[in-house]
């Protein structure tokens, strides 16, 4: 038995595999609680993280039945704060950041002078004049560089946070219950109420803590921003408040499932350098009206890329597979008409889906074969299973 | 875990197994099976089917990734464990047991390692 396909996980850092004797990276100030649960390291981003603990199906399970406890401590955390804070943020990244009100938060992206997308980032208003930007992992330090050179000529600072904030993630249906559970009683009603993509500052479990509600699930859920040096005591606390609620530890392989089947993109897969936010379904993101305070259009890094791009038709456009057979597509396949060989797109993210119980994949493909019910095949080792396009959102959470 | 390389059998480099019965079972360890995660997905080859020492005889796939099966022996199909294909996760949780993959009628084996050669290719 040799493996084929390491970790896609893993891959779109360095291909390294997934072993834990392999594992290379930073340590996150939770490592050693990772290797006390007898964690699958691997690395991700330049950081040696939690693949899975036990099972990944039995993780992703209880993020959609209860909840999941995820460390997310290989993200960047930059602070840009000053008086023109959100005057450069609305300079240096793709949104309208000044329109974010205190205390909410907004998916946003950094893109380069030709509209190609540099990272996918949250952005956290915890004050008026103060930002967090919240970046991937692997591209944490090409995002610091970029903000530090784009808020050039603001009267804005930038403090990269990263290496003494903590990330700890709590997922799933049970998490408000959790949270709530483990805040001071004249804060819980305060969490309790939160609205989805809003933060802010109160004690957890007797730590003071940025608490969001934002996630990468598909789930409503929590994420938990602590000073690392207390962030063991907070990951053990949460962990045993949650676990007669069905909380479980979750790896960096549940989290892509979870992702996945929630329809988000991950950078490196469906996002990179090589795609506008436009191709990858996201042109939302791009705010083109945004304006100056004499009403002039606002000039923003990427700009006449994108607006020249904006209604010309990418050559590939996102969209979602759903597979008929049992063999899960994986990224890096070709995507085929069935019984032809000529690729007519790729996928960049795959795997069998545990609440779909069927295989789903995102793949890129030209514009005319992207719409929903398109029959499709894909190129899985040499031989073709079929795939149709379905909606980019695979699982939508039930609402209460 | 206790019987994670029985004395009993023999092993190959690419991580499966093969009893001296005849016909013989062969399988994936349990340090394969371990280090693949969860089992979504398994392809044998049919009953009949001839297979080579060293070549590829089936596929088998995790969450999170796959991997080809390599015949430790050359010979002749004589069963495949439909159980298996059926459920995968079966060679997950019992690798040596209700796990197993194929029986072989074997013409000619391959090179193999002792649980103890095993055990030292793999740094266990």
């Amino acid at each position: 038995m040799s493996e084929q396909t390491p970790d896609p996980t893993a891959a779109q850092t360095d291909g390294a595999p997934t072993t834990d004797a392999a594992a290379e990276g930073r340590r996150s100030p939770l490592h050693d609680e990772h290797v006390a649960l007898g964690a699958t390291l691997t690395n991700f981003g330049g950081w040696q993280m939690p693949l899975r603990y036990e099972s990944d199906l039995a993780e992703h399970r209880a993020v959609r039945a209860a909840a999941g406890l995820f460390d997310l401590s290989h993200m960047g955390e930059i602070e840009v704060s000053g008086p023109q804070a959100a005057a450069a943020l609305d300079y240096a990244l793709v949104g309208n950041l000044s329109a974010v009100g205190v205390g909410r938060a907004r998916y946003t992206m950094i893109c380069a002078d030709d509209g190609s997308v540099l990272d996918d980032l949250v952005v956290y208003r915890p004050a008026p004049e103060s930002f967090s930007v919240v970046a991937n992992a692997g591209n944490a330090e090409r995002v610091l560089a970029e903000l530090r050179d784009r808020v050039e000529g603001f009267d804005a600072t930038v403090v990269d946070h990263s290496a003494s904030t903590a990330l700890i993630a709590v997922q799933g249906p049970r998490a408000a219950e959790i949270v709530v559970g483990l805040t001071a009683p004249e804060a819980a009603d305060v969490v309790r109420d939160m609205k989805y993509y809003s933060g802010t500052f109160v004690e957890v479990a007797g730590v003071g803590t940025f608490v969001a509600r934002t996630g990468y699930t598909g789930e409503d859920g929590f994420e938990l921003f602590v000073p690392a040096e207390v962030a063991p005591e907070v990951w053990r606390t949460v962990l045993e408040a949650g676990r007669p609620l069905g909380l479980v530890p979750a790896g960096l392989s549940a989290r892509d499932s979870l992702r996945l089947e929630a329809g988000m993109p991950l950078y490196g897969n469906e996002l990179d350098e090589t795609v506008t936010p436009y191709a990858a379904g996201l042109g939302r993101v791009v705010k083109l009206d945004k304006v100056a305070d004499d009403g002039s259009p606002l000039d923003f890094v990427g700009r006449a890329a994108l607006e020249a791009r904006r209604h010309s038709a990418p050559a590939r456009v996102l969209v979602g597979l759903k597979g008929l057979g049992r063999r899960p597509a994986r990224s890096g396949h070709d995507v085929v008409l069935p019984g032809k060989d000529a690729p007519i797109g790729h996928v960049t993210s795959g795997a069998p889906s545990p609440t779909l119980g069927c295989p789903i994949a995102m793949a890129y493909v030209t514009p005319e074969l992207s719409a929903e019910g398109t029959e499709l095949a894909v190129d899985v080792r040499g031989r073709q299973e079929p795939f149709v396009v379905v909606p980019l959102r695979f699982y939508t959470r039930p609402q209460d | 875990m206790s019987d994670a390389f029985p004395e009993n059998l023999r092993y190959t480099a690419e991580h499966e197994w093969i009893d001296d019965a005849s016909p013989a079972t062969v399988g994936i360890t349990a340090n394969a099976a371990e280090a693949l995660g969860d089992i979504v997905y398994l392809e044998l080859p049919e009953v009949g089917a001839q297979l080579t020492a060293g070549d590829v005889f089936g596929e088998i796939e995790s969450t999170k990734s796959v991997s080809e099966l390599y015949a430790p022996v050359t010979g002749t199909v004589v069963e495949i464990n439909q159980d298996a294909v059926d459920s995968p996760e079966t060679v997950g949780s019992d690798p040596y047991g209700a796990g197993w993959l194929v029986k072989v009628d074997v013409t000619e084996t391959g090179p193999t390692l002792s649980a103890e050669e095993y055990q030292a290719s793999i740094g266990a």
